[in-house]
């Protein structure tokens, strides 16, 4: 979706450029802008990212310097924290892969008869998008809490060990990332799912492939762009979320993330300077990935 | 074109040496044609032949890489698409879906200050007899009224020279044999120069007084419908506009008024005036119609070319005709279409047969069928279908 | 056999009906507790009633933060739609140097976490001595919506038959006539639904927001504020309102829509 549509943005350089200055003219706000509060704050970032403390300084104080240990103490201090963060987010995207697979399915290939219920169906997907993301997450901090019914219930059926809490655990934390973000997973699912061409899945029939076999040799390659498409976009923002990892919504005190150690850096001890060096870290870590992925998947023209 | 007028009536266009590049291929080589006022003038040939290219150019929507167009002799190739005194039929029709058929029609006259462009757009809604539907929306129409709304917006503006892209090509069979003839009877109600595009040779054949065959970015021959079937000068244009047999041989012998060429030992005679070569290695062919089907080798006659014995492979009954297969040793394969006179078929699988013609029907051709063989069709379109899409990228682009 | 197929006939609609109504748990959850008789916390269900709806801005800071989210959405909605619908007709329309560094300067902040962006911007905002408030909350808002606008516009433009601009230019239409005649009401749709969507993207931001705000409050930042010490119900009539104010403008166009359509197909 978002990502497939730059798919014809990097064109081939050809011909006669024509109209070159109106095509400035238009991109010139918009870029500049861009550069300005997007590719300037990176470079920034960076910069502060090498910061060294000025000697005899207040809290919060520092100098331009080159002190690539940062980058080491970081990574010394919060190594957990990062390794948790990608686990956390790459469990979650898988979950909300299995979720939302058979739900964009129903909704883009069987729905297809009746367009008005599967406008009104996608609108339901998207409905949590229309209500507060921290709002949600603490909707179900309250049902999952230890007096919410649901957890209640369990422990009264012995499901759950008397003295077990969900809020507050890895689980929880999980479960709060794959809701919020099966949204951005579902959508590009259901816009491939929706142009697939069920004689296709028909002409596998027709060709002695049991359903089964139907389903992982046509249909799922046939919507890979959906697939990778939803994985990214589920897994960029759940690794950098820290609102489901807080302890104030479904995280505990072993749960953070490397966005909530950013924020606690950068905003209350006011370590600049890590939290700088942290954000390169996810980034890059992230790109890496991201491209590792895309490669693999055979999509590399979605980048 | 100046504003506020209409153009007084057909003119016509030329282009002059005209070449056009696009990044990676070359669409056409070298184009020289002149198309006389008032003609319905077909440009016939298989995708990627160039002649949309053509259209786009003398619309203004292409710009050639070298040589010069002309409208009513005048040079027209700086010009901007809305300078040109040029209208289009688009092969998506490309009707605005945000206005009304009436203001689709009136869009052209409002842009050049025509008085009454209402009436005039009702008028030119009446001649496609679609003004009942004037205040509906295009996607609320037919695809063949759509095509209709299309031809009304172009001709509205009395361009001097209407352009036709495969306007009927989205149209069922039916609807396309309607739409040929009216199209038609309207070209000679209003007297236009109209061009058309088409790959489909029976379209060309039945709506234009003049049609030229194009093949890779060039035009092989140039002339009236019946004199392109009857006479085809080239391989391809024997074998693009309906079926030929083909046979090469050497010339043994010429005279004043026929050449002999030597096919596998066979003598065929061609009159000199149906043959573009008349020395050397020289192709001859004859349309499928024009072959009689013999049972027993016939008298000789210096009237009629006589081919075989050969054996039938193939029959297939298709109506008003049945369709016989035959080779012949050394010859190869040939194809005869025979009227259904007499019920039953005439020979059966495996029959021994005879071909022959008057040397009357016999062609001459000036290059060899493997020029351009019909056999390897599948990766030239291949190609072509790229350099297509190639090419739509780039009008894209630049659009 | 038999069976297996009446159980592969209903297993994926009742699915459907499971997923759909699990992701609609926290929404009715949050519905329920706007009407909570709550006092300074919203988390015990202690009664209903409709006070809170009526009252609104009893809880003044709820009210001021839900005024400031609206006033940023709507000034990052225009700025950003303005910049990226430009840049969008741009990237299709016209051809140009460094296109493919333009489109990953484009691609980047979607492919950004949101951590960083904040975290960026702050450094930014840090180094150049900036103070942070409204106009650096609406600066990043413009920021991340920009590549929205120009995917959802792109998107739009690449749908439109070129033929149809060809067509305008055919018929004596000059490319000014041609663009604000021809493309810009066909792309409108397009634009609209960018606005929507940073719309959307802006007043539910919290991450970027956080960051950048300085003592400037906004209505999720409120909530991540106050989730330490209860949210109360105010919060959840707000959000609720929001959420039914969008779902029906939603319903409205595609119910329209479908009329549209209905009609459509009867005509032909």
């Amino acid at each position: 979706m978002a990502f497939g549509a730059f798919a014809t943005g990097v064109a081939r350089e050809q011909g006669p450029r024509r109209k070159s200055r109106i095509a400035l003219l238009l991109l010139l706000p918009g870029i500049l802008y861009l550069m300005l509060f997007f590719l300037v704050p990176l470079i920034s970032l960076v910069l502060t990212s090498l910061q060294e403390p000025i000697p005899n300084g207040d809290i919060g104080e520092y100098q331009t310097a080159f002190r690539w240990e940062n980058y080491a103490d970081v990574i010394g201090t919060y190594g957990e924290h990062i390794l948790r963060s990608f686990i956390y987010a790459i469990l979650a995207t898988i979950f909300a892969l299995l979720f939302s697979y058979p739900l964009a399915y129903f909704i883009g290939v069987k729905a297809r008869r009746w367009p008005l219920v599967q406008n009104l169906l996608l609108v339901l997907v998207i409905a949590p998008f229309f209500i507060s993301f921290l709002l949600r997450t603490l909707a179900w901090k309250s049902i999952l809490s230890d007096e919410g019914f649901v957890i209640s219930g369990l422990k009264a059926l012995s499901l759950m060990a008397p003295d077990a809490h969900f809020t507050g655990t890895a689980a929880s934390v999980i479960f709060g990332l794959t809701y919020n973000f099966i949204p951005f997973m579902t959508l590009p699912l259901y816009s491939t799912l929706e142009r697939l061409d069920t004689r296709l899945l028909e002409a596998g029939g027709d060709l002695y492939a049991n359903p089964a076999k139907t389903f992982f040799r046509v249909t799922i390659p046939l919507s890979m762009s959906g697939i990778v498409s939803g994985v990214l976009l589920t897994f960029i923002p759940a690794a950098g979320d820290y609102i489901n990892a807080s302890r104030n919504f479904l995280g505990g005190s072993g749960t953070a993330m490397i966005g909530n150690v950013i924020e606690s850096n950068f905003l209350v001890t006011l370590n600049y300077p890590a939290a700088a060096a942290l954000s390169i870290i996810l980034m890059a870590v992230i790109l890496v990935m991201v491209t590792a992925y895309v490669k693999r998947s055979g999509t590399e023209d979605l980048l | 074109m100046a504003s506020g007028a209409f153009a007084e009536s057909g003119a016509d266009l030329e282009l002059v040496g005209i070449q056009k590049r696009f990044p990676g291929f070359t669409a056409i080589e070298h184009l020289d044609l002149t198309i006389p006022a008032g003609s319905f003038f077909a440009l016939l040939g298989p995708s990627g032949c160039g002649k949309t290219t053509t259209l786009r150019l003398v619309a203004g929507l292409e710009d050639p890489t070298e040589g010069r167009v002309l409208i009513g002799g005048k040079d027209v190739t700086k010009l901007k698409p809305y300078q040109r005194p040029v209208n289009t039929v688009f092969q998506s029709y490309a009707l605005f879906p945000h206005m009304t058929v009436l203001e689709n029609v009136a869009f052209g006259l409002r842009r050049r200050h025509i008085a009454d462009p209402l009436g005039k757009a009702h008028e030119a809604l009446r001649l496609v007899e679609l003004d009942h539907l004037a205040t509906r929306k295009p996607q609320q129409l037919s695809g063949g009224q759509q095509q209709r709304v299309a031809l009304a917006r172009a001709v509205v503006n009395r361009p001097a020279l209407l352009l036709l892209d495969e306007p009927l090509g989205a149209l069922d069979l039916k609807l396309r044999r309607q739409m040929q003839l009216e199209l038609k009877s309207i070209q000679e109600e209003v007297g236009l120069t109209f061009v058309h595009v088409t790959h489909d040779q029976e379209e060309a054949m039945t709506m234009a007084d003049t049609v030229a065959v194009m093949n890779k970015g060039e035009i092989e021959q140039l002339g009236a419908p019946q004199e392109l079937y009857e006479l085809p000068r080239t391989a391809f244009v024997a074998n693009f506009l309906g079926q030929s047999n083909l046979f090469t041989g050497k010339v043994t012998g010429t005279t004043s008024s026929a050449i002999t060429v030597d096919i596998e030992g066979v003598k065929i005679i061609v009159p000199s005036k149906r043959a573009q070569r008349h020395t050397g290695e020289v192709t001859v062919g004859v349309r499928p119609e024009k072959l009689h089907l013999l049972l027993k080798a016939p008298k000789v006659d210096s009237s009629v070319n006589v081919l075989g014995p050969g054996r039938i492979i193939d029959v297939s009954f298709s109506g008003v005709s049945t369709q016989y297969i035959l080779t012949i040793p050394g010859i190869g394969k040939v194809t005869v279409f025979q009227q259904n006179m007499s019920s039953g078929p005439l020979a059966h699988e495996g029959s021994e047969v005879w071909v022959s013609w008057d040397v009357e029907h016999g062609f001459g051709l000036a290059d060899e069928p493997a020029a351009s063989p019909k056999f390897s069709a599948d990766t030239d379109t291949a190609t072509i279908a790229l350099q297509k899409k190639q090419a739509l990228m780039s009008e894209l682009e630049e659009a | 056999m038999i069976s297996k197929l009446g159980f592969g006939k209903w297993a994926l609609p009742l699915y459907a009906i499971i997923a759909l109504t699990f992701l609609m748990i926290p929404i009715a959850y949050t519905f329920i507790f706007s009407f909570n008789d709550s006092l300074k916390t919203n988390i015990v269900w202690r009664g209903f009633t409709f006070n809170k709806w009526l009252d609104v801005c009893n809880q003044q800071e709820v009210c001021e933060a839900f005024g400031n989210s609206l006033i940023i959405g709507v000034t990052a909605t225009v700025c950003a739609t303005i910049l990226g619908t430009m840049i969008a007709i741009a990237l299709v329309r016209y051809r140009f140097r460094f296109r493919s560094a333009i489109s990953l300067l484009l691609f980047l902040p979607m492919a950004t976490p949101e951590v960083v962006l904040g975290a960026g911007l702050a450094s930014e905002f840090l180094t150049a001595g900036v103070d942070k408030g409204m106009v650096t909350i609406i600066i990043a808002h413009t920021m991340f919506c920009v590549s929205f606008v120009v995917v959802t516009v792109k998107a739009r433009v690449s749908t439109l038959d070129p033929a149809l601009e060809e067509a305008g230019r055919d018929l004596y239409g000059s490319p000014n006539q041609v663009f604000w005649r021809i493309t810009f009401p066909l792309l409108l749709p397009g634009i609209i639904a960018a606005a929507l969507l940073s719309f959307a993207l802006s007043f539910d931001d919290f991450i970027i927001t956080y960051f950048n705000s300085g003592t400037t409050n906004t209505f999720p930042k409120y909530v991540y504020v106050s989730a330490a010490r209860g949210i109360p119900a105010e919060a959840n009539v707000i959000a609720s309102a929001v959420f039914f104010l969008a779902i029906i403008l939603v319903l409205i166009s595609q119910v329209s829509s479908a009329i549209r359509r209905k009609r459509l197909e009867k005509v032909s």
